[in-house]
């Protein structure tokens, strides 16, 4: 069958005006299975391997994971990645990876599932778009840290720099230190514990999620409030931060919530009128 | 029990913002609820484990909602809302429901019959 009746096929020239549901629904009778049919590896975790990326380009690393994924190992190192830039990144697999050194701008973007930690620093872009997994950075990171981040843990003990979570959709990002100005800028959905200060226009034009503070606010956006947190939410966040061995300064109940304040939630209310002058 | 974090959205479907709008909104619940891991299921345990993590990870975020005038879940994979089965019953708070939709989800994108499927063997160049 050629591409394009298979596109045909499959719904995709199809319009749907009203609501985006999928016609194939949930079935009761799908087998257990927790990998991905597409692009997904069967890997033993338990089988371990290292390799050193010393003179290797930053796609010949990211080739190299893969086919060690096809070869069903579960657990990578890379040595010396030399602060490459873009490496780590498309992983749509469970898979422990570890950096040991520091790595470039973009790096580990777009993964889904795997455990990933970085012995260094990592720079601009890191875990952007992450969808699924967590990934630890025991020093600092760069700006825009999990920029655009949809889902996943990803956790720099250290400082970060500014617009961290710009855009996020989801997730979690846990920051050790501190982080710098106009962070969860356009956030959007998802949560962001930061353990020390934050800089200027924390939460800037935010449309939904969380932001916790454990230490000193310089300003907050447009739009960003204070708000109470609940008991469910300081459970949540000291679990949370155990799993990375972090604390709050002064106990999670202490920490500063911001949320939304509401205030720009107009694109639902822009609609009809944009209708009526189209019309 | 059910607490005040569990509470229900009311289920005003099909209301005149709807209408006024022409389409439906999905999203009648808080995304910022965080999940209660004591009502966490076994499938969902057994996913956690075999993925290597300690909680839910990306599922936290994933809720219950409605599509048109139906208990759905979106899938992130294929920008829509998946339909639950009508025989299907469901709790009557929301802590319960999200667990369940978390465990259709991952059944659903793990399953053969999910669209990306077809469009990795169509499109995919690896």
């Amino acid at each position: 069958m050629g591409t394009i009746e298979k596109s045909f096929d499959a719904g995709l020239h199809t319009e749907q005006l009203r609501g985006r549901t999928q016609q194939t629904f949930f079935s009761s009778t799908e087998e257990e299975n927790f990998i991905y049919p597409y692009n997904g590896f069967e890997v033993d975790i338990d089988k371990k391997t290292e390799f050193d990326a010393q003179d290797l380009e930053s796609s010949e690393i990211n080739l190299k994971i893969r086919s060690l994924m096809k070869e069903g190992y579960g657990h990578i190192v890379v040595k010396n990645p030399r602060a490459k830039h873009s490496i780590g990144v498309g992983i749509l697999n469970r898979l422990s990876l570890e950096f040991e050194g520091s790595l470039g701008y973009f790096g580990c973007g777009l993964v889904d599932g795997p455990n990933i930690h970085i012995s260094g620093r990592v720079g601009w872009s890191f875990g952007e778009n992450m969808m699924a997994g967590t990934i630890v950075v025991e020093k600092n990171a760069g700006s825009t840290f999990g920029a655009a981040i949809r889902g996943g843990d990803l956790v720099c003990k250290g400082d970060v720099g500014s617009r961290t979570g710009i855009d996020m959709k989801g997730g979690n990002i846990i920051v050790g230190g501190r982080t710098g100005t106009l962070s969860g800028f356009m956030m959007q959905r998802g949560r962001m514990i930061v353990l020390g200060d934050a800089g200027p226009n924390l939460g800037d034009s935010m449309y939904d999620g969380t932001i916790y503070i454990g230490g000193k606010i310089d300003s907050l956006g447009v739009d960003a409030v204070q708000s109470e947190i609940t008991d469910l939410e300081i459970k949540w966040i000291e679990r949370k931060l155990s799993l990375y061995g972090l604390e709050a300064p002064n106990g999670a109940s202490k920490l500063q919530k911001i949320v939304a304040g509401k205030q720009l939630w107009n694109y639902d209310n822009l609609e009809p009128s944009e209708k009526k002058i189209v019309l | 029990m059910t607490t005040k974090n569990d509470e229900l959205v009311p289920e005003d479907l099909g209301t005149e913002r709807e209408k006024e709008i022409g389409q439906h909104i999905g999203y009648r619940y808080d995304v910022n609820l965080v999940p209660d891991y004591e009502r966490l299921t076994p499938f969902l345990k057994k996913y956690i484990e075999t993925m290597g993590w300690e909680d839910l990870n990306w599922l936290e975020d994933v809720h219950m909602g409605y599509e048109e005038d139906r208990a759905a879940v979106f899938d992130r994979n294929i920008n829509g809302w998946v339909t639950v089965p009508e025989e299907m019953a469901l709790p009557d708070n929301q802590q319960d429901r999200d667990m369940i939709a978390r465990e259709l989800l991952i059944k659903f994108q793990m399953s053969k019959r999910h669209p990306m499927v077809l469009l990795e063997e169509t499109y995919g160049k690896f």
